[in-house]
């Protein structure tokens, strides 16, 4: 039995981007704020040191900044007529951990979604009637680009985003993105410095008629200090980022941008090492109470709140929901049910290319610092009569090649001795790699649920992921990256091998930790969970927070969506909710 | 609180016949002003405790002479200052007298608040007496023999203590005046800023130009271009004392804390009349030395390890980034003759405070554990004689006494 603490006015679970956003728009309206975060507290000055940082064993190969498996981990399988199994190591997505959460170890890649994509089955069906897939459960959001923007804009000012703007609104900007929404600012930050094999790219994409334009990235150009008097530096360029912390306070993360102001408000109190069980409802099943935690000591504790905000990971959000019996739990089999709906991925193509005489200094790098085109992206080629829908965003952007990691070496190369020594050195500078980061539609088979065999420490059933890629994205991933192919024999490679989404998903390599929905956004309670201002269905004072909500993915990172989300929910907590506490918002 | 506040008034009244009490002590004017006075004159720094009550005393000042522990200055009657009337603690302020003529130690800085002006401690007094009395016996006096012999304290005062109030310069505008009052009383910039005598006494004619103590150094803050903040404008000051940090530094240790209890909270004027003052200090200052020759293998050693490991934050050129990296280029504390602050923050890394206005925080990594005596030597000396700099080369000596200092993790 839980001992019951004091009530507070809000409790917020997990502290990633969306809990510290939250928190701090919550704490800064006055609200008495408590955040639990299951993992450690982490620090910038005391666990980023630049001293120790860049140490690849510790935080690429050993995973420091992951959710432990032995915690919490997921059970997968392809389709639902398959028994699932655990994964016991991180493969093809990385759970983060800790204050921070995957903000901390992330690329810093920071698009907005397109002003189509928040009504994307109403839009590919006016375009394409009949020729859109029957397979793909696409659904619309519920809210639209005007109210979206403003949020954009709010957490791009946060993080001190750097990039150029292609259309500022309404005017194509040469030198951006054109396949952009109508922004109503420029970015924080001018785009960064380019290394070589990005601006060779973008060079080359040029050559052929396309539009590159610096990525915009949350890895910063210069000196700034964000609204909350938050001081950043710009980016060295250190080729230990993604996976990493940043020690130079360079990318922008919630423990670099939000949480040094949080912690100053005395109405804040973020307990660590507190994973929390679940939400808890009163008789109705119409309010939440607050939620049941467990401290590192196991003991469990019940903490009551006048409004619960669950900004966990998307896996996390969706698994409390279900365990703590929000919602009705999706069933594919009658495409009813909403919890762990419409769970969605990322498809990852490319091209990597072998030169002879070229130096890329490939060390030197970001997570998000290179250059990319969006002609082959979601929407914005015309896919009359090509069988799919959906497309990728195109880019260079190298990371750093870290001495453990980094052995580019073509097929057949034998994966030890001298021979493999020899290929390493020949090719360690001389290689790059073109990716195609793509969308990745939703499917009636595509769902999560609890699994009904493997458990966690606590004995509570894991989140179980059914997945596999729909043949619209198989098709789409076979012709952007053959797009991609096309620019790449343009660059003057010695070799090529291009890498697309042909087979099953595969959890073994890593391809992205973009995971999507299972708690998705809508404007209609039977297919989705949350309304457009992220407050939960029928239970007016929960809101669940992050990439759960959205439908489908497109093909960008979803970050800065994530952002614009807790911005979006936070504005109508403070706008709208706390006016009629205990009601759905009802404009 | 507020309860507390009205009981004790009860009880003080009744307690003592101090003509004072009865003069509308409690009135809010006053005791905000006292408050304020109060955070002027950083009290909290030796007075309050981590995590402790407010002014319950036992906080540790190490000294060269052994260790000196704050007062607990709140009203009990047993172990504070629940016995005393207005005019034991002016003793306290003007004289260094505890109550019965018993002699307060210089870590007191008496010698600074001497020049505060009698209304001053009246508001403080006033103030001191709102605060809820906390039962704490602190030992004030834990010195070795012979320093606990509060009778050799006749002979230091002899020394180095001239007793009075702050007199105004008729020739000086109202806000160098201001500061001037500031600086040498209640702010006691002096007591880290100034050089000691070997009696622990400030040096008077070297008022303000940079102290080692604690194992930190308080840099010169004269106007001296190269030792000095001769560089800093006004407003480069104000933004320090306000924030923290400024495009040249941001403070960490000792300063981190003043700035963080203290000097953040003073109001604008305060500060822009401390600038005045500070900054028209004007005295004849010593030539810098002739900086290193850049060929030697010190500085050749030396700009190889800036290179790989300094320069990503304090970049290439040595001028940081404002707010969060400190500059290094024409900084006092990296061309004061005494290397021990650069020494000590490669050594021991370091940690900027945060405040309200600059909340960051940002930290300095130590390199103690992987980089050698002569390593730290020479990239230290290549630090101090590049970009302008110039001051004495570092030996593996001067590391290796500092490193034995810091202890095994500093």
């Amino acid at each position: 039995m839980a001992k019951k603490l004091p009530a507070t006015q809000v409790v917020i679970v997990g502290l990633g981007w969306a809990g510290s956003i939250l928190a701090h728009e919550l704490a800064d309206e006055g609200l008495n704020v408590i955040a639990f975060e299951r993992g450690p507290w982490r620090d910038t000055a005391v666990d980023f040191n630049i001293a120790s940082a860049p140490d690849e064993l510790r935080y690429s190969r050993r995973q420091e900044l992951m959710l432990r498996n032995a915690q919490n981990t997921c059970t997968v399988r392809n389709t639902p007529s398959e028994t699932a199994l655990p994964m016991r190591t991180w493969g093809s997505f990385h759970p983060g951990n800790g204050t921070g959460g995957a903000g901390n170890h992330w690329a810093g890649i920071t698009f907005r979604f397109q002003p189509q994509e928040f009504r994307l089955h109403s839009y590919l069906t006016e375009r394409y009637g009949k020729e859109l897939s029957k397979d793909l459960t696409l659904q619309d959001w519920g809210t639209d680009w005007s109210e979206m923007e403003p949020h954009y804009a709010a957490f791009e000012k946060l993080a001190g985003i750097s990039g150029k703007a292609g259309n500022l609104k309404g005017t194509i900007v040469e030198g951006g993105n054109p396949f952009e929404g109508p922004r109503s600012i420029e970015y924080p930050n001018p785009p960064t410095a380019q290394t070589y094999a990005p601006m060779l790219f973008a060079e080359a994409a040029k050559n052929m008629g396309y539009k590159p334009f610096p990525v915009p990235s949350a890895l910063l150009s210069q000196a700034y200090t964000n609204p909350l008097g938050v001081k950043m530096g710009p980016c060295t360029f250190c080729g230990f980022c993604t996976n990493y912390g940043c020690a130079n306070y360079s990318k922008a993360s919630p423990i670099i941008s939000v949480i040094p102001a949080l912690v100053r408000k005395r109405n804040f109190t973020a307990k660590t090492d507190c994973e929390v069980l679940r939400v808890v409802l009163d008789s109705t099943g119409k309010k939440a109470t607050g939620i049941i935690f467990a401290d590192s000591s196991g003991d469990e504790w019940e903490q009551p709140a006048d409004l619960v905000i669950v900004t966990a990971f998307t896996f996390e959000n969706v698994r409390l929901m279900l365990l703590s019996g929000v919602g009705k739990p999706y069933d594919p089999a009658t495409n009813t049910g909403t919890t762990g709906r419409n769970y969605a991925y990322q498809t990852a193509n490319s091209v990597r290319m072998f030169f002879d005489d070229k130096n890329f200094n490939p060390f030197i790098g970001g997570g998000a610092i290179g250059m990319g085109i969006d002609e082959l992206n979601n929407d914005n080629f015309d896919h009359s009569g090509l069988g799919f829908v959906g497309g990728g965003s195109t880019r260079v952007t190298p990371i750093g090649a870290p001495p453990i990691d980094s052995r580019p070496v073509p097929p057949g190369t034998p994966a030890w001795g001298s021979k493999w020594k020899a290929a390493t050195v020949k090719n360690y500078l001389s290689f790059m790699s073109i990716g195609c980061e793509a969308s990745s539609y939703s499917m009636r088979t595509n769902y999560l649920s609890l699994d009904p065999t493997y458990r966690d420490p606590r004995g509570r059933p894991l989140l179980r992921i059914t997945f596999d890629f729909p043949e619209n994205d198989r098709r789409m991933s076979a012709y952007v990256t053959g797009k991609v192919m096309d620019i790449a024999k343009t660059m003057g490679a010695r070799e090529f091998y291009p890498s697309s989404q042909t087979g099953h998903w595969n959890t073994k390599p890593y391809q992205s930790s973009h995971v999507v929905g299972g708690f998705i956004m809508g404007a209609d309670p039977s297919t989705s969970s949350v309304n457009k201002h992220l407050q939960v269905w029928d239970v007016p004072n929960l809101f669940v927070v992050g990439a759960s909500a959205f439908p489908q993915n497109p093909g960008y990172n979803p970050t800065g969506t994530v952002g614009a989300l807790a911005y979006k929910a936070a504005d109508a907590i403070r706008n709208h909710y706390l006016k009629r506490p205990g009601e759905m918002i009802s404009v | 609180m507020k309860t507390s506040t009205v009981v004790m008034f009860t009880a003080i009244c009744a307690a003592c016949s101090a003509a004072y009490g009865r003069e509308g002590s409690d009135s809010w004017d006053l005791v905000e002003r006292g408050r304020y006075l109060a955070v002027l004159g950083d009290c909290t720094a030796c007075h309050t405790a981590t995590d402790g009550k407010p002014f319950a005393g036992g906080v540790v000042i190490d000294t060269p002479f052994g260790k000196l522990v704050g007062a607990n200055i709140t009203p009990d009657t047993e172990t504070g200052l629940g016995r005393w009337n207005f005019e034991n603690f002016q003793d306290v302020m003007s004289r260094g007298h505890g109550i019965g003529g018993k002699r307060l130690y210089g870590a007191m800085p008496y010698t600074a608040y001497t020049k505060v002006s009698r209304q001053d401690n009246q508001a403080m007094w006033a103030y001191l007496q709102t605060l809820e009395p906390v039962k704490n016996e602190v030992e004030t006096n834990q010195l070795p023999f012979p320093f606990n012999q509060r009778l050799s304290l006749i002979g230091w005062n002899w020394l180095n203590f001239s007793e009075g109030e702050f007199k105004s310069n008729s020739e000086k505008s109202a806000a160098w005046n201001r500061g001037a009052y500031l600086v040498q009383g209640l702010g006691h910039c002096g007591t880290c800023h100034s050089p000691k005598g070997l009696t622990g006494g400030n040096k008077a004619d070297q008022f303000l130009q940079g102290a080692n103590l604690q194992g930190w150094v308080a840099p010169n803050i004269t106007s001296d271009p190269h030792r000095g903040i001769g560089a800093w404008s006004e407003d480069d000051l104000v933004q320090y004392l306000k924030t923290g940090a400024n495009r040249f530094d941001i403070a960490s240790g000792p300063m981190g804390e003043a700035v963080e209890h203290s000097t953040q909270h003073w109001r604008e004027e305060d500060l822009r009349a401390v600038s005045t003052y500070l900054k028209d200090m004007g005295q004849a200052y010593p030539p810098p030395p002739e900086p290193v020759a850049a060929d030697s293998a010190a500085m050749r050693n030396g700009k190889a390890i800036y290179a790989d490991r300094c320069s990503g934050c304090h970049t290439p050129s040595g001028e940081g980034i404002a707010g969060l990296f400190p500059k290094l280029a024409g900084a006092p504390l990296i061309n004061s003759d005494d290397p021990s602050p650069i020494v000590r923050a490669v050594l021991g890394g370091s940690r900027a405070i945060s405040t309200q206005a600059a909340p960051t925080g940002p930290s300095m990594p130590a390199f103690a554990w992987n980089l050698s005596d002569q390593n730290v030597a020479d990239v230290a000396t290549y630090v101090r004689n590049s970009w302008t700099n110039a001051a004495p080369a570092v030996s593996a000596n001067d590391v290796q006494n500092l490193r034995e200092d810091l202890g095994p993790h500093p």
